[in-house]
């Protein structure tokens, strides 16, 4: 790790009282007292400000990041107590307050820095300018994968190494005995000659008069004791027993709640509704215009929900009030022909001269690959509880991005963003969806308006039609091959580039490489969905790559093999799931074996499928999955986002679409946007390497690799190419007579270019 | 008014008995493990007991559980000890997010009382209608065969492999 994390990183403070405050992603100033107040109740000293020692000796972390299941507040608590040498025992978490001084800054510069070092004359300017970056973008955002690799890297573990060894350094000073003789374990500290020992308890206080290290010395993975261990999950016991507290559980004094309307069509505004067919109806207080919305405030929200849809709200027409499905693939397709025709695609990346290579190859293969629209469907519809009154709001919600929700709602009310608290709760799913914020701006302005304290919550109807949905997505795949059968050059067309920048590039040896995008708006509002831009381009180029592979004759994860030879990792983690796959293992006829591999959020991840497929359609019987994301914190925890993640892009593959019509979102509930259920769950086997590398995330990387995945082993069952998800949409009759004749790419000749 | 018998306690609530049993456990009677998902029975979120049953709450009307013993999640747990299979839940590390979970503990519940050595088929068809976003099946599926009572069948290719322990492990199945 360069210097400029360890620089910067560390602050020290004094709290009033003299007990130490280190502030930790905090710099320039002393700022940390004004932490204190914040996070500190009675009996507590601030000792860092991810971290505290109570008077019970108790250690809490601090940590800033929320809570959706994803398993980050158990492994970044783990990796603060382990530098600390604390008692597992004695280990709390809390959340930090969504308040500025907590912006995460480690978050900010690890994302914006890409984890780069930089010469030691730009620190300064690097430190003070992404502190300022971080602010303004108010983050405090739980998404990217970057709890463990950002915050829990720069900011937890480095807390707790700087504050053990400002207790170290403190009991050396009280003992007069070398600090290189102090040892630390257990939330104690002892010098074995002189037979002393104390709790680190009874040097907090101490331990803040002196400066803290500048280069505090983390651990060598040979001296964890807290990490590499898969510890039980600190948020589970309250989640198998109905006590824990989900943003839709909070109940405020005096509380209504209301169910909402909004306009079908984003961009309509409410142009007119009469009310009174609502305000007649039982237990309702009142009916609530926003200005692309309407909303019936009530005593409880099956009658607000049944008011409300009594209404016939007038909305305004739209440029979008034409739009379908196959209108916006249609405009995909004009607008990626004209970038071609007028010469003007975005370049993403070039390569050698992947388009004359193609020209003059020997052979060449072509197929266009196409995704749906998808919605995030998080367990728990979009909510959020809201008091408004003297000027000030209290927001209680499960937020990704709860600073962000502060400075939002502010925004909303106008009102100066110190004037708004938000209480944050565990999140029913998050997947990207819970870091935009509109059910809060909707409960903020409609308890505003209505006077009371309101409790929105949406319709399961209302989440999925306005979600910020996963984009509908299409890329043209151009392959070229000389007379030996090897891949020369690759071109890759898409639509639309968001992030993470590099998700649409393969990590294979390919000499000419053209990839190239158009941007074809649409209407449909884009959010960020488990692995993001990983999620469409992870199926298109896996899968084409398969199409590579059969076109050269290749055994699919052999020429992945063979084109990832300069990379080791890539092609440990490849050979690992291969390896306890079975690969080479014989498939029974109607059966499949397809692999993927896709590197995203820092983390390899190999994924071979095992399907079978029959008239009736695929079932997926078996995924294993390899997973190199340097160094597993928590490895049950780690094994369990990528059963997740499979699962979660498991349903996308399987059944996910969601299609307009008149401008409008079609789907609305659970049956007709069907989920994977345990009937086709399969059984999955995760694999870890502990490479040692840097960091990588776990939260998303488990979800790209299983839609192609799928798709090569449907192929390799049936011979029959998946382009377009979801696989339910594809026909599995051909099935009535077994023919295992694999079908041909196409070529361009074919098409008749 | 209309009385409803919730966790073992008779109360009284005053609403239109045309009511989904959801919203007032959670509103009326404050009890908010139980929990909303899609509101027309087709995601298991907020799975109760009605008479032991299994029971979607969001689709049954208030006034059709009138003399009938509902249980909740809150109500699972007895003196301060988790329900085994609340145990097994956490021995399993099963809930990520946790949203869905009560639903799912509810309907394995319901299903271990009925049938205390379900199958593989047995335990799909009883957790079908319980979706997990976060995709926790494999770990629901070990959780309910950690909590369910080993078949003598079970119990013998146990036996097979560890011999030693034949009569033990019969002992404990006949007491």
């Amino acid at each position: 790790m360069g210097k400029w994390t360890r620089r910067g990183l560390i602050t020290a403070g004094v709290v009033a009282g003299g007990a130490l405050a280190v502030g930790v992603a905090i710099r320039p100033g002393h700022r940390v007292p004004a932490l204190a107040p914040l996070v500190a109740g009675e009996g507590d000293q601030l000792v860092n400000t991810w971290v505290m020692i109570g008077s019970d000796n108790t250690v809490t972390a601090i940590v800033p990041h929320s809570e959706m299941g994803q398993g980050a507040q158990t492994a970044l608590t783990q990796m603060l107590a382990d530098e600390l040498d604390a008692d597992w025992n004695l280990v709390r978490f809390l959340e930090a307050p969504a308040e500025d001084e907590f912006a995460n800054y480690a978050v900010g510069r690890g994302f914006i820095l890409g984890g780069q070092t930089y010469p030691a004359f730009l620190e300064q300017t690097i430190d003070g300018a992404f502190l300022q970056v971080t602010k303004a973008m108010h983050l405090q955002i739980t998404g990217g994968s970057a709890s463990i690799r950002a915050t829990g890297l720069h900011g937890m573990r480095m807390a707790g190494a700087a504050a053990r060894e400002m207790l170290a350094a403190a009991a050396a000073e009280a003992w007069n005995v070398p600090v290189s003789e102090i040892v630390t374990r257990d939330s104690m500290l002892s010098h074995a000659s002189t037979g002393k020992s104390a709790t680190y308890a009874e040097f907090a206080a101490a331990a803040g008069a002196d400066a803290p290290p500048v280069h505090p010395r983390l651990k060598t993975s040979d001296q964890f004791r807290i990490m590499g261990r898969s510890v039980p999950r600190i948020d589970i016991p309250a989640k198998v027993d109905g006590s824990a507290m989900f943003g839709i559980d909070v109940v405020v004094p005096g509380m209504k709640y209301a169910a909402i309307q909004a306009a079908p069509v984003l961009g309509a505004k409410l142009k007119s509704v009469d009310g009174a067919p609502a305000k007649l109806m039982p237990g309702v207080h009142s009916v609530v215009e926003l200005e692309d919305a309407v909303a019936v405030v009530a005593d409880g929200w099956w009658q607000a929900k049944q008011a409300v849809a009594a209404l016939t709200p007038i909305w305004s027409e739209t440029p979008a009030d034409g739009t379908s499905t196959e209108s916006i693939y249609a405009a995909f397709k004009r607008d990626m022909d004209q970038a071609v025709a007028n010469g003007n695609e975005e370049e993403d990346l070039r390569r050698g001269d992947a388009r004359n290579t193609l020209k003059s190859a020997h052979r060449m293969i072509e197929a266009v690959y196409r995704v749906p629209y998808l919605a995030h469907a998080c367990m728990e519809p979009m909510n959020a509880t809201a008091l408004v009154a003297d000027g000030k709001c209290e927001i209680w919600l499960g937020s990704q991005n709860p600073l962000g929700t502060k400075h939002a709602v502010a925004g909303a009310l106008g009102m100066e963003a110190d004037r708004v608290t938000v209480h944050n709760h565990l999140m029913g799913g998050g997947f990207g969806r819970r870091a935009t914020d509109d059910a809060s701006l909707q409960a903020a302005l409609i308890a505003s308006k209505a006077g009371v304290p309101v409790k929105l919550i949406w319709s399961r109807e209302e989440d999925m039609r306005h979600d910020h949905y996963r984009p509908a997505a299409t890329s043209l795949f151009r392959a070229a091959f000389d007379e030996s059968g090897a891949v020369i050059a690759w071109e890759n067309q898409f639509v639309d580039k968001h992030e993470p920048r590099e998700a649409p590039h393969i990590p294979y040896a390919v000499q000419n490489q053209f990839i190239h995008y158009t941007n074809s708006p649409t209407h449909i509002r884009f959010g960020p969905w488990r692995s993001v831009d990983h999620s469409q381009h992870g199926f298109f180029t896996e899968a084409f790559f398969d199409e590579v592979a059969t076109a050269a004759g290749k055994d699919p994860f052999e020429l992945r093999r063979e084109l990832l030879a300069d990379k080791p990792r890539h092609k440990a983690v490849l050979e690992l799931a291969a390896e306890k796959a079975n690969w080479s293992e014989r498939r029974a006829s109607g059966s499949g074996r397809g692999i993927a591999f896709q590197e995203s959020f820092g983390s390899m991840v190999a994924t071979v499928a095992d399907v079978t497929v029959t008239k009736a359609g695929v079932r997926v019987n078996k995924v294993v999955c390899a997973v190199d994301c340097g160094f597993a914190v928590s490895p049950d925890g780690l094994a369990a986002q990528m059963e997740s993640g499979i699962l979660y892009g498991l349903t996308a593959a399987l059944y996910g679409e969601i299609t307009i019509d008149k401008g409008a979102v079609v789907q609305g509930n659970f049956h007709d946007y069907p989920m994977v259920r345990m009937s086709d769950s399969p059984r999955i086997e995760v694999h870890i390497i502990n490479s040692g590398e840097a960091m990588g995330g776990g939260g998303e990387p488990g979800t790209p690799g299983i839609a192609p995945a799928l798709a090569n082993a449907i192929f390799d069952a049936t011979g029959h190419r998946i382009r377009e998800l979801p696989v339910s949409r594809h026909d599995f009759n051909f099935r009535v007579e077994e023919s295992d004749e694999p079908q041909k790419p196409i070529t361009l000749q074919q098409m008749g270019a | 008014m209309i009385d409803l018998n919730i966790n073992g306690r008779v109360v009284q609530v005053d609403v239109d008995p045309s009511t989904p049993l959801l919203w007032v456990i959670r509103e009326q009677l404050g009890l908010t493990g139980t929990k909303f998902g899609c509101g027309i029975a087709q995601c298991g979120a907020c799975t109760i007991h009605m008479n032991g049953a299994a029971v979607r709450s969001c689709v049954t009307p208030v006034s059709a559980v009138a003399g009938t013993a509902i249980v909740t999640i809150e109500g699972l747990a007895g003196d301060g000890h988790l329900h085994p299979v609340q145990q097994a839940w956490i021995d399993e590390q099963v809930p990520q997010c946790g949203y869905c979970q009560s639903g799912q503990i509810m309907s394995a519940v319901a299903l271990l009382a009925s049938n205390p050595s379900p199958d593989d088929t047995a335990i799909t068809e009883a957790m079908q209608g319980n979706i997990c976003r976060c995709g926790m099946y494999g770990r629901i599926r070990k959780a309910i065969q950690r909590a369910s009572v080993p078949t003598v069948d079970q119990l013998e290719s146990a036996v097979s492999i560890y011999e030693p322990s034949l009569a033990g492990l019969k002992e404990v199945q006949h007491g």
